[in-house]
């Protein structure tokens, strides 16, 4: 045995359990926790715009609040008969999100919530544990299966959906945390409804913007539009475009495996819609509409600035209400970090430089789905400035969101003592 | 550096996996096919629980002589540990990424005596 070794007992020598769906968010991301108090515990203020409310465990909940007997009846039913999200245009047999369990917190949460020293909603509960355990001061929430819903042939679930889903953000979730913030999801395939939820919700201060699921084949740029980006933009609260997976769209019926599908589906569909927004000078319409542009990554952002920056030059007789370059538009917009291409880290700063991004870009998780990123993801970039990483990670969005810059997590140290001796995973 | 007693050989199934919190410093221990292996419970990517996920055979992609596929299979000898933050998988016997060897975990020198599993650990 070297000489720098001594014995230790057992005692000193604790047994942790498998992480499955139903461990703990606070065990969960308990090494996020040690990288909080390492890396970024003073940091002034911590925004995650992205975090998302699974809505399996809740959806009862949800159809409950459907302001439709007829929808509210049939969602009923297919709950009692075991459908997990009903009204929903996804594939039960194509859910593979979780890697077939590899990824447990994708397929929950299926944690207890009778903690004594917790309180409140069960959703609320949850999201706490994840920002306290990431050191996040905000959470901004968008849901999870609700993000097809743009494809939906019944229009008319979008719509009660949506309204549903702004009412219980509104009246059963915001009361228990102001740390939890959101978006009025906008049933974009009807633009009258849209501007209904923006003028019923859009002054409640804990919506802090308006979101547009960006799976759908909508143009953004039609003329039925003009009177709602009018409206956000007069409110002073941002628009922002989610992305999300789509395997039945046409051409990526051709992909055989959900990662090929995954990959590009998330960007395939900002891309579209971001064409649409730039090529039509949306931004010379709407100069003080801020936009944000969530999970798609950051490689895309650079490959279309200069994609559209070259086929302008040659056509501005086809974008003729652009004054200035489209990169210069995209890179006063704003952009989600997650998921965070990381593996190349010359490329990523490239891209960080070109988007801008100690201004332009926000920080989220994803959390609970099975690409998060947790703030590390940002503090660990070698090529970021101190600086660049505090505006990445709350003080751009502090900006953007028009929120305070006051500390509202608790301390790393603070967490890491009250959750250590009672971890069992 | 110093050395734990951190639990009983014989305790192991195979193929079994322990994971020990030694003061903060936490390593899975592993027994497949007779022999034991232990790991930094630290994924190379983000620094997850490397160790405290599923433990599943390795998948391959089956193919024919004339190089067409018969699809996925799972592997008969290679079993891997599935990282349950991002879903990173490490072969339990060498701790590489099946894609990427140069991703891997670090290995935690451990020795059996008698019935005691000690490991040696850092401060």
């Amino acid at each position: 045995m070297p000489d720098e070794m001594a014995s230790a007992r057992v005692g000193q020598v604790r047994e942790l359990q498998e992480i499955t769906n139903a461990t703990d968010t606070r065990d969960y991301l308990y090494a996020a926790s040690r990288q909080a108090k390492q890396q970024y515990d003073d940091y002034e203020l911590i925004v995650d715009i992205d975090a998302h409310l699974q809505e399996g465990r809740f959806w009862q909940e949800l159809i409950g609040l459907m302001d439709n007997d007829v929808l509210k009846h049939a969602g009923e039913m297919m709950l009692a008969g075991g459908v997990r999200t009903p009204l929903i245009n996804m594939q039960p047999g194509m859910s593979f999100q979780a890697m077939s369990g590899r990824v447990p917190h994708q397929s929950g949460p299926a944690e207890k919530v009778d903690d004594p020293q917790t309180h409140g909603h069960p959703f609320a509960q949850i999201m706490r544990r994840s920002m306290d355990a990431m050191g996040v001061d905000y959470q901004v929430i968008f849901p999870t299966a609700m993000l097809h819903l743009g494809m939906n042939p019944m229009e008319d679930i979008e719509i009660y959906m949506a309204r549903a889903y702004c009412r219980w953000l509104v009246e059963n979730i915001f009361p228990e945390d102001k740390r939890l913030i959101g978006l009025v999801y906008l049933p974009f395939n009807n633009p009258d409804e849209c501007e209904k939820l923006i003028k019923q919700y859009g002054g409640n201060p804990q919506i802090v913007g308006f979101t547009i699921c960006a799976v759908r084949h909508k143009p953004v740029h039609h003329n039925q539009y003009m009177r709602l980006y009018s409206m956000i933009e007069e409110l002073g609260k941002p628009l922002v475009f989610h992305a999300g997976p789509h395997w039945d769209d046409p051409s990526f019926s051709q992909l055989n495996r959900f990662i090929s599908m995954h990959a590009l589906s998330f960007v395939h569909y900002n891309l579209i819609h971001m064409t649409n927004w730039v090529i039509n000078a949306l931004p010379e319409r709407f100069p003080k509409l801020k936009t944000i542009w969530v999970e798609s990554g950051l490689a895309w952002v650079p490959f279309l600035m200069q994609r559209l920056d070259h086929e302008v030059l040659m056509r501005p007789s086809e974008a003729p209400g652009l004054k200035r370059m489209p990169s210069e538009y995209m890179q006063e917009m704003f952009y989600s970090s997650q998921p965070l291409e990381r593996y190349d880290m010359k490329l990523l700063e490239a891209t960080m430089d070109k988007m801008k991004a100690e201004t332009q870009l926000l920080y989220s998780s994803d959390w609970p789905h099975w690409d998060f990123d947790p703030p590390s993801s940002i503090t660990t970039l070698p090529f970021l400035s101190d600086q660049a990483k505090r505006n990445i990670l709350g003080l751009n969005a502090a900006r953007v969101f028009n929120l305070p810059v006051k500390r509202l997590r608790p301390r790393a140290d603070d967490f890491l003592t009250a959750r250590g001796p009672d971890r069992v995973s | 550096m110093r050395e734990v007693t951190a639990g009983k050989a014989s305790s192991f199934s195979d193929p079994d996996r322990k994971i020990f919190d030694i003061g903060g410093f936490e390593v899975g221990v592993f027994k497949l096919g007779g022999q034991f292996y232990a790991w930094e419970n630290r994924c190379p990517h983000l620094d997850g629980p490397a160790c405290q996920g599923k433990i599943l055979p390795c998948t391959t992609e089956a193919l024919n002589e004339d190089k067409s596929s018969r699809g996925r299979e799972f592997s008969k000898t290679d079993m891997n540990m599935v990282c349950p933050w991002h879903g990173f998988e490490f072969d339990i016997r060498t701790g590489r990424h099946p894609t990427n060897g140069a991703m891997r975990l670090r290995a935690v020198k451990m020795r059996i005596e008698g019935d005691d599993i000690m490991l040696s650990v850092r401060d």
